[in-house]
């Protein structure tokens, strides 16, 4: 047998962690992800299942923070799911005997680099980043946006000083790059 | 200039990129007998309106969905913002 180590988008062993006084930037390896696409003429099947694995399906703009599965609307019709990854490594796999021919589900985790960024500065970097209105986002809300030229999901999550960024996992040291400079920028 | 998304409200339209004509929604049929002239025509002749004109813009910097865009273009007033899913099925197109 082979004997491999993982490593993180950022190319660590472990993921990297950033603190400053007022901004902590996390690089979250844990989470596994997976599209949900409704097929054609089957988007109420696709609906029902979707409503009986998060308790709702995810309207636009929202997100279901649910566990261990959560989810978030990226369009009509479709939906990115999350779950752990230690447990949900294979959520495609999963997802797709859920939905069968109700849905394509595309596997995501080596597509998107998740950053969760919390502190009292957080809507001041955020602000720096991108144009969504994070001052009168709630939690759960989700916006697709553009960050340092790379179209990302912003989504803030239920702490109040908690936003959590999904962006091309192909450029998640441009991402950090940017993120760190946002975060210096309002020391 | 705004854009009123019909599903994000409004957004900036440098949230988007432009197509054209939303004629390209009418592909012609392969299989018709004029198929040849069809999409040359289809292709490569373009009105251009000094006025209302409906044209494709795609949200790239936003859910990425395709629209479509009723725009006077001597005043960039926009009239009417509608789905483009929804208007090519509403011509009997993704069936």
């Amino acid at each position: 047998m082979h004997d491999l180590q993982t490593i993180t988008a950022l190319g660590g062993a472990t993921p990297r962690v950033d603190v400053f006084n007022h901004i902590t930037i996390t690089e979250n390896d844990g989470v596994a992800l997976a599209s949900v696409a409704a097929r054609l003429g089957r988007e109420a099947a696709c609906r029902k299942v979707l409503k009986k694995l998060l308790g709702a399906v995810p309207e636009t703009g929202r997100a279901v923070l649910h566990d261990p599965e959560a989810g978030f609307c990226m369009g009509p019709d479709q939906w990115m799911l999350g779950a752990p990854r230690v447990s949900h490594e294979l959520i495609a796999d999963q997802l797709k005997t859920l939905f069968g021919d109700n849905a394509s589900v595309t596997e995501q985790s080596g597509a998107w680099v998740c950053f969760d960024i919390t502190g009292a500065a957080m809507r001041d970097m955020c602000e720096r980043l991108c144009a969504v209105p994070i001052r009168q986002m709630v939690a759960g809300d989700v916006r697709r946006t553009v960050i340092h030229q790379l179209g990302c999901f912003v989504i803030r999550r239920t702490a109040d000083d908690h936003v959590r960024i999904f962006g091309p996992r192909a450029s998640a040291a441009t991402l950090h790059h940017a993120l760190m400079t946002a975060a210096a920028s309002i020391a | 200039m705004i854009i009123d998304h019909p599903l994000l409200g409004p957004r900036d339209s440098s949230e988007f990129t432009y197509l054209g004509d939303a004629k390209l929604i009418e592909r012609p049929d392969p299989d018709a007998e004029t198929a040849t002239r069809d999409f040359y025509e289809y292709a490569y002749l373009r009105d251009n309106p000094a006025g209302w004109h409906e044209e494709l813009w795609f949200h790239e910097a936003g859910d990425r969905s395709w629209l479509v865009v009723t725009r006077n273009t001597l005043t960039h007033e926009i009239s009417k913002v509608e789905m483009a899913r929804d208007v090519a099925r509403g011509k009997g197109r993704s069936k």
